[in-house]
């Protein structure tokens, strides 16, 4: 049995390392066996205050195969919140008929004010431009599970480093493993200096690159994100630079045999439908393991793991 | 000159002396305070000659002692700035204003997209920087500066 059991995750900083290792090595249980029926006495909310795909779907898959019973909504149009009712009385009023919530709200800071309020634990599924730790969580799970470790390991990162916050909370968690970040980026989009002043706190080391060619033979890991035309003032700024951060399959030429190629997805054209087909593609599968880490969580937090 | 030493060294029977503010900052206190309404006598001095500091600002208040929260409101603008306590004419307590660890409910977050700038929510920071006043909002997580605080009355 975990120490989990109550807790809340909001953000990637409330957990230790030994305890995303816990969830971790749960997951693992659950990817062997993902249908066990241990949650069949719990009801779980599942409050997403803005439409999400993969996040809600994925929990909801995630609790179904435990069993568990859901409540909840997929946007909160027909609801008490476009009535004007506050996320204070909202949480209040569901954590009377809930075990644990699950909320997703544009608001930055929403699910730890929930948290506060609410009477039973509170998973954050994202709260605006902020956190988004279960994504995080099955990052790592997916790092281990390819790589057979998550120690000492070249982490690449690409695309918009800037603004991606899936990037932040992986390098501020990878910062517990004696990585080394290979940051991709155009100029405009580089990794914030507060995010770099991590990875520095904690005796690591970090190089920048504006050509995703650089880092192909010395990545363990390509993890890429979408560079977003709508960050950039000038439209001719974005057409000079996006080139330099679309992966295809030709790129990969020289790479580890054991190099795998992560996105958090949704992708648009940041990686080329090529390099689905090579053994180096590991997206999809990644996102197949956020259903065995969000099982973990929830049975960890509702203390039956 | 004359003048100048009278004000800083006239007097008060009851009251607080607020001393070496900053210059930029002694209209921040003033409106921090809200003395602009106080009906008591207050005196104001600023661009003097300091010891300490180059120059400074003084504020003298009849009859008004602060609390905590107020001395830390002021700190932010006017960190190291003296509190003096005044009873019978005697100094009765002195002390440097000192930014604190924790700040709550007085400053607002500067991320628009803060739930405290949504909803009723007490706002609540850690100082992370003192020297150059960074606070990190524990919501939201983002940077409230010295260039985008304001303060909630």
């Amino acid at each position: 049995m975990s120490n989990l059991k109550g807790r809340n995750l909001i953000s990637i900083t409330d957990f230790s390392k030994e305890e995303y290792i816990q969830v971790l090595d749960i997951a693992e249980g659950f990817e062997k066996n993902p249908k066990q029926k241990i949650l069949s006495d719990k009801v779980i909310a599942t409050l997403f205050f803005e439409p999400s795909t993969r996040t809600r779907l994925s929990f909801e898959s995630a609790a179904n195969q435990l069993g568990a019973r859901i409540i909840g909504f997929s946007d909160p149009g027909g609801t008490s919140v476009q009535k004007g009712e506050s996320l204070h009385d909202t949480i209040v009023m569901v954590s009377s008929y809930s075990d644990l919530i699950v909320m997703r709200n544009p608001k930055e800071g929403s699910s730890r004010y929930a948290s506060e309020v609410a009477t039973v634990p509170v998973i954050n599924a994202g709260d605006g431009a902020n956190q988004h730790p279960t994504q995080c969580m099955l990052d790592l799970y997916s790092i281990r599970k390819t790589q057979g470790t998550l120690e000492n390991l070249n982490i690449a990162c690409v695309g918009d480093l800037k603004y991606g916050r899936t990037v932040h909370s992986l390098v501020q968690a990878m910062c517990n493993f004696n990585a080394t970040f290979h940051l991709v980026s155009p100029e405009e989009l580089k990794l914030p200096s507060s995010v770099k002043m991590s990875i520095k706190d904690a005796g690591l080391k970090y190089y920048q690159y504006t050509d995703i060619r650089d880092i192909v033979p010395v990545a363990d890991i390509i993890y890429m994100t979408r560079v977003q035309r709508e960050r950039f003032p000038d439209p001719m700024e974005y057409e000079r630079v996006k080139d330099s951060c679309i992966l295809t399959a030709s790129m990969l030429k020289g790479c580890k045999d054991t190099m795998r190629v992560l996105h958090p997805l949704p992708r648009v054209n940041e990686i080329t439908v090529d390099v689905d087909s090579t053994p180096y593609a590991y997206y999809f599968r990644q996102a197949q393991n956020g259903v065995y880490v969000r099982q973990a969580l929830m049975a960890a937090i509702l203390g039956v793991k | 000159m004359e003048t100048k030493k009278e004000l800083t060294v006239s007097a008060i029977e009851n009251g607080t002396v607020i001393d070496h503010i900053p210059t930029t900052a002694l209209f921040q206190v003033i409106h921090i305070l809200g003395l602009e309404n106080y009906k008591e006598e207050v005196l104001i001095g600023n661009n003097l000659d300091s010891k300490k500091i180059d120059h400074k600002g003084i504020i003298k208040i009849k009859n008004k002692h602060f609390s905590k929260e107020e001395i830390s409101r002021i700190a932010l603008v006017a960190p190291y700035a003296t509190i003096i306590n005044i009873e019978n004419y005697s100094v009765v307590d002195k002390f440097q204003t000192e930014v604190p660890e924790h700040i709550e409910r007085f400053v607002k977050c500067a991320n628009p997209k803060c739930i405290t700038n949504a909803e009723a929510v007490p706002t609540k920071f850690d100082v992370v920087d003192k020297e150059n006043l960074k606070l990190k909002c524990h919501y939201c997580e983002k940077f409230t500066t010295k260039e985008t605080l304001t303060f909630i009355r």
